[in-house]
């Protein structure tokens, strides 16, 4: 049962993998199927279900593109 | 459902030119969210530098000045002693601070000027092509130093934060890294203590920050972040150098 959900602005993501280094959980990934127009792989929640909310990937980020909410 | 984690006030909604995985955005954003955490982001007056980070006035919500390179200090100097009422801060690089404008930085400690000063050291010369900077590592590959930086040719790398932590008008002196959401929240926390040091009017305060840049070190973001965890950490310790709070001497 997931206990948090996040959010990205992928259009402003650079693909640079920080955030799904850091996921206690690993459910971020880059999604390698879809580029966004400045030329990456934006990163997307993969396994919402897991999310804990803990917010490591929202202070990992160098964009800011990151929104996290704790249920 | 409770957000708890968002983009901070302090940043403009401008997209950074910042490279993939470049901690330049952690460290603005860290001090976006102090700013707005303090309240003092209406009466905030930050100086940019020259580097990688020049055009840090189009990111931060306040009011921004540019500096010549290295003079960072000099121009904030002159803002805070005509508006001591506001809230003067300076954000400057390696190739900044410790090179060409190592002069400045060092006066305005040792006149120990209410200002706060974040300075990112990466170890490299980032926005002109990977050189080799005055922080750069003992054996470091960089464009100038292709065979590794050699000691005995042109010397060791220079520790800002020890330096300026023997001057005693440098109030709050703190080095800290953002290679993990750890040791970020770490590097919040001082630099919230080193604009408190300004606000509290207890003189020149310094954070030095240790910054990845994977594209001149050649390496991916992770890596970088490991990078620096192994190599720069050792000779740069972490850690608070002076805090007028604790005196720690």
């Amino acid at each position: 049962m997931a206990k948090g959900r996040v959010f990205f602005d992928q259009e402003l993501c650079k693909g640079c993998g920080l955030c799904v280094l850091v996921c206690p959980v690993q459910c971020l990934a880059l999604n390698r199927k879809e580029i966004n127009s400045k030329g990456y792989n934006p990163a997307y929640c993969k396994e919402p279900e897991k999310c804990i909310g803990c917010a490591n990937c929202g202070v990992m980020c160098p964009d800011s593109v990151i929104t996290v909410e704790r249920f | 459902m409770p957000i708890v984690f968002q983009k901070t006030k302090g940043l403009t909604d401008v997209p950074t030119h910042y490279c993939p995985g470049c901690t330049h955005g952690i460290i603005h954003r860290l001090v976006g969210e102090v700013l707005e955490e303090l309240e003092v982001l209406d009466r905030t007056i930050g100086v940019a530098p020259v580097g990688c980070s020049v055009l840090a006035y189009k990111y931060f919500n306040c009011d921004m000045h540019e500096a010549s390179h290295g003079r960072a200090p000099a121009v904030a100097t002159g803002i805070k002693r005509v508006r001591p009422e506001n809230i003067v801060f300076t954000y400057q690089g390696d190739g900044d601070l410790a090179s060409i404008g190592t002069a400045e930085i060092v006066h305005a400690a040792h006149r120990s000027e209410g200002i706060t000063t974040i300075f990112v050291n990466n170890a490299i010369y980032g926005m002109t092509g990977g050189q080799m900077a005055p922080t750069s590592l003992v054996g470091q590959r960089t464009t100038t130093s292709p065979y590794g930086r050699d000691p005995k040719l042109v010397g060791y790398p220079i520790r800002i934060a020890e330096m300026l932590a023997t001057i005693p008008g440098a109030s709050y002196v703190e080095r800290v890294a953002v290679n993990s959401p750890a040791n970020i929240r770490k590097a919040k926390q001082a630099i919230k203590r080193a604009f408190q040091t300004q606000i509290d009017g207890k003189g020149f305060a310094i954070v030095e920050v240790l910054s990845t840049c994977p594209t001149n070190w050649g390496i991916d973001p992770p890596k970088a972040l490991d990078w620096l965890a192994e190599n720069m950490i050792p000779y740069y310790p972490l850690g608070k150098f002076r805090d007028p709070q604790e005196e720690v001497e």
